[in-house]
Order: structure tokens, then sequence, then C-alpha cells
């Protein structure tokens, strides 16, 4: 026998269930009283520095038809590529921005939808710069475990095109499943990043 | 420094993979082409922080924080434990919320129509922050096993949900807690997506009678285990990434 290593091991991952927004958006499933406000649902305070986005979406499974109980959220930095995080040292973060949202999918049409800034470019682990991204993290019935992937801006092309993680996916063609379409909604910005859990359109999911 | 590597490598082979067909709803749902491994990046390894502000008095407080006319019916218990890294060290500071059926395995969501009644006096909803230690605690009643349209005579067993925020983006995890002696669990479906037997056990909480208190309310045990995070000492990497 050699020494141990005296490891722990991580607790396994189950899936969210369909009932998870009692734990998360209770007030969204009108569980009221308990506590004020659900977390996440508001990124942006009129003092928040950066553009306005509106980032919107649906999560389709292999059949194509939309999660109507998927639960989104979403990890981002501020409008100079600062996280809001004390493992941030390379300077501090805009105050008021925490950079982290959460959105259930809409019951009945399965839409996503968060109001929140165009993220700064950070820099990969050897210094050179990503191009903007937003990290997500998605959560249903039927999802084991949590899936992380990241949405990409289709305006940013040079930034895209220069990021070492994208730089990473090996079929080029799946490059395209994490960039977000821009279009317009009421004059902001409005990215549409749908996410496809499996087939021919099947989004990059990352194991970081 | 324990606050600044990058984390160990998720053991996939310990989580459950995403296609498991007995479970059925993840035929559809599980991804078919092999995740993309990255190194992390600064943005994986930072993720929000919740102040212990955010938290109301009631809020691990399942047998109050709904109550309108009295407690609510069902088994009382404390749930406890503490939040560690795979390296055995307490994470303060960590998020944690979690959700559960009634006494009668009812939930309370207006998409759910099991025939056994609601419990007015129940919401079941909490959560809580770890103390400096990694310590939680929270009281409620002992959720009753729950029917399922999965095979024609599924039940889950009785179970609590967990939702936890350490302190990274790549330590988010969602998990269920299980209750010591259930026969049920090895007969659950959502249960056996786990590989390995060990790791199933590692999600049964202990009924802890030294910590039960007389008279009032059965005491569980359940520690949780995030990912830990590689010392620096061999790499070479620029301050902060």
């Amino acid at each position: 026998m050699v020494q141990k290593l005296g490891f722990l091991k991580e607790s396994p991952s189950q899936t969210a269930g369909p009932y998870v927004h009692i734990g998360t958006n209770p007030n969204w499933v009108e569980i009221t009283g308990v506590w004020k406000e659900d977390l996440g649902l508001v990124l942006v305070a009129p003092e928040t520095k950066g553009e306005r986005v509106i980032i919107k979406g649906h999560v389709y499974d292999g059949a194509g038809d939309p999660l109507k109980d998927a639960l989104i959220e979403i990890w981002q930095a501020d409008a100079e590529g600062l996280y809001n995080s004390p493992q941030e040292r390379r300077g501090r973060a805009d105050p008021h921005f925490v950079g982290w949202g959460r959105q259930p999918a809409d019951g009945t049409t399965g839409e996503y939808r968060f109001e929140t800034i165009k993220p700064g470019r950070v820099p990969y682990s050897d210094g050179r710069l990503m191009a903007p991204h937003i990290t997500f993290w998605i959560v249903a019935r039927g999802i084991n475990t949590g899936l992380h992937t990241r949405m990409y801006f289709s305006d940013e092309e040079a930034a895209n095109a220069e990021c070492p993680v994208l730089g990473r996916i090996a079929h080029k063609a799946r490059v395209p499943t994490l960039i977000a379409t821009r279009g317009e909604e009421n004059g902001l910005p409005t990215y549409t990043f749908d996410i496809h859990l499996q087939g021919e359109k099947e989004t990059v999911f990352f194991d970081i | 420094m324990v606050d600044q590597g990058p984390f160990y490598h998720r053991d996939r082979s310990w989580h459950p993979p995403a296609f498991t067909p007995n479970y059925k709803t993840s035929v559809l749902r599980s991804p078919q082409q092999a995740l993309l491994s990255l190194d992390n990046t600064i943005s994986e390894m930072t993720g929000p922080v919740f102040g212990h502000d955010r938290i109301g008095p009631l809020d691990n407080d399942l047998l109050r924080n709904f109550a309108k006319t009295g407690d609510p019916i069902g088994q009382r218990i404390v749930v406890y434990g503490r939040v560690l890294d795979e390296n055995g060290r307490p994470v303060p500071g960590a998020l944690l919320e979690f959700w559960q059926a009634n006494a009668g395995g009812r939930y309370r969501h207006k998409k759910e129509t099991y025939l056994a009644a609601i419990d007015p006096n129940f919401g079941g909803c909490g959560r809580t922050i770890t103390d400096e230690d990694g310590r939680y605690w929270f009281r409620t009643v002992k959720p009753g096993a729950y029917p399922w349209p999965n095979g024609v005579n599924d039940w889950r067993p009785a179970h609590i949900h967990f939702s936890v925020f350490g302190h990274a983006f790549a330590q988010r995890l969602i998990t269920q807690m299980y209750f010591e002696g259930d026969p049920m669990i090895w007969q659950d479906p959502i249960v056996m997506t786990i590989p390995d037997k060990a790791g199933i056990e590692q999600l049964i909480a202990a009924l802890d009678r030294q910590n039960t208190l007389p008279m009032d309310a059965l005491a569980y045990k359940f520690d949780i285990v995030l990912r830990g995070r590689r010392s620096t000492m061999f790499e070479n990497r620029m301050e902060g990434n």
C-alpha cells in the first residue's frame, strides 16, 4: 500500500427536477412572503456602467421542443472586463454590477430573457484576451449535471476570431452555436442565444 | 493560496452521465457530442458571493417561514452539516438553497397535480449561508415519498433538493439529499443515474441521535463537498489568472 492522498470526492450532481423554482424563484411560483424577491432577476441598476443589452432565447431538447422548466444562470464581467468576485485580483469591479443573473424559462413559451450590459474582454490563462462572453449554466428536469456553455456576440467578429477558447473548438462548424445573433428591440441591442441540448444544432458544452 | 489555483477537474465518472435512459426525460435532454474540456479561466474561477445580509431570520426555518395558522404537519427534523472542498477545507460564505415536498409528498408548485393535500402552513423553500467553519443548518418537516410519471409505478424516495454556490462558478452544484435507511433509494431511477454505490451513499444523510432535540426534532447530518483548488506550486501563472 502507498500513502493515501486524502482527498474528498465531490458530492455527485442530481437533476434540479421540474420544481427547481420552489427553491430558486419561489415568488415566481406564487410562494410569496418567504423572501421579498427572487435572487438574480435584476442585473442592472441606473448607476451600472456599460452598454445595456437584452439577452434572450430558448433551450431546445433533441426533438426541437423548447424546455419550459429550465433554469438559466449567467455570470459575466463588467463593462471593463472585471469580475465582481473576491477572486478577482486585477482590480475592483463596478460596485453597481454583481455580474450574476438567474431566470426561469417562461412556463408557456420557454423563452428566457436577461437585461444586462455587454461585458468587457478578459484574459485567458496565458494572457491573450478572450472575446467578450457570458458564461451560462443550465439546469432542468432531465439534465443530471448542470451544463456549462458560453455566449459570444455576433458583432464582435474580430475578437471572436482571435478568442483562444473559440479556437479550441476542433469542429469549426460548431463555433456558431456559441454566437448570439444581434437584433434590436425598443432601441436596445438584443442578442438571441438559442441553446440546443442535442441533435444537429447541438450547442458546444464545456467541461471546465 | 487556497483561493487562487484552478479547480481539480470534475470526475465525470463519479457524477451521473448525461444520458441515463431509465430516467426517461434525460433521453432528449442529454448532449450527444463530447464536452469541450477547458482549462479554467478567470471566467469560471470567479463567481458571485452573497452577503449574510441577504438572509432573513426565518429563511432557514421551514417550520415557520410560510406558516399561516400554525406549524406544518409532519416529522419535525433538523438538517445540518458542513460545506467542504475536496481538500477537506471548509467553504465559508456558501449560499445554500433547498426545496422539498411536504410530509405527504406534495410540492407547492403551480404545475404539480399530485392528489396528496397541500399543507397550508408549508411552503417548502429555505436558504442559508455557511459560517466561517462551513457549517449550516435548517429545520423543516421530513418530506414524503412522491410518485412521478416515469415508469408506471415509480416513486421518488424522500429527498431534499440542494443548490450550492461556492466561491466560483466552476463549483456550482445542484444535488439531492436522501435519508438513511430509506429502501426506496435503491429503486429510484434518478438516484441510480449515479454510477458508483459510494457516490450514492455520499448523498444519504445520517440520522444523528446525538444532536436530535429531545421531545422536538430528529437530526440528520448532511455534508456537501465542492470542487477543490490546485495549488499553484509548479505553475508560472500570471497573478489573478
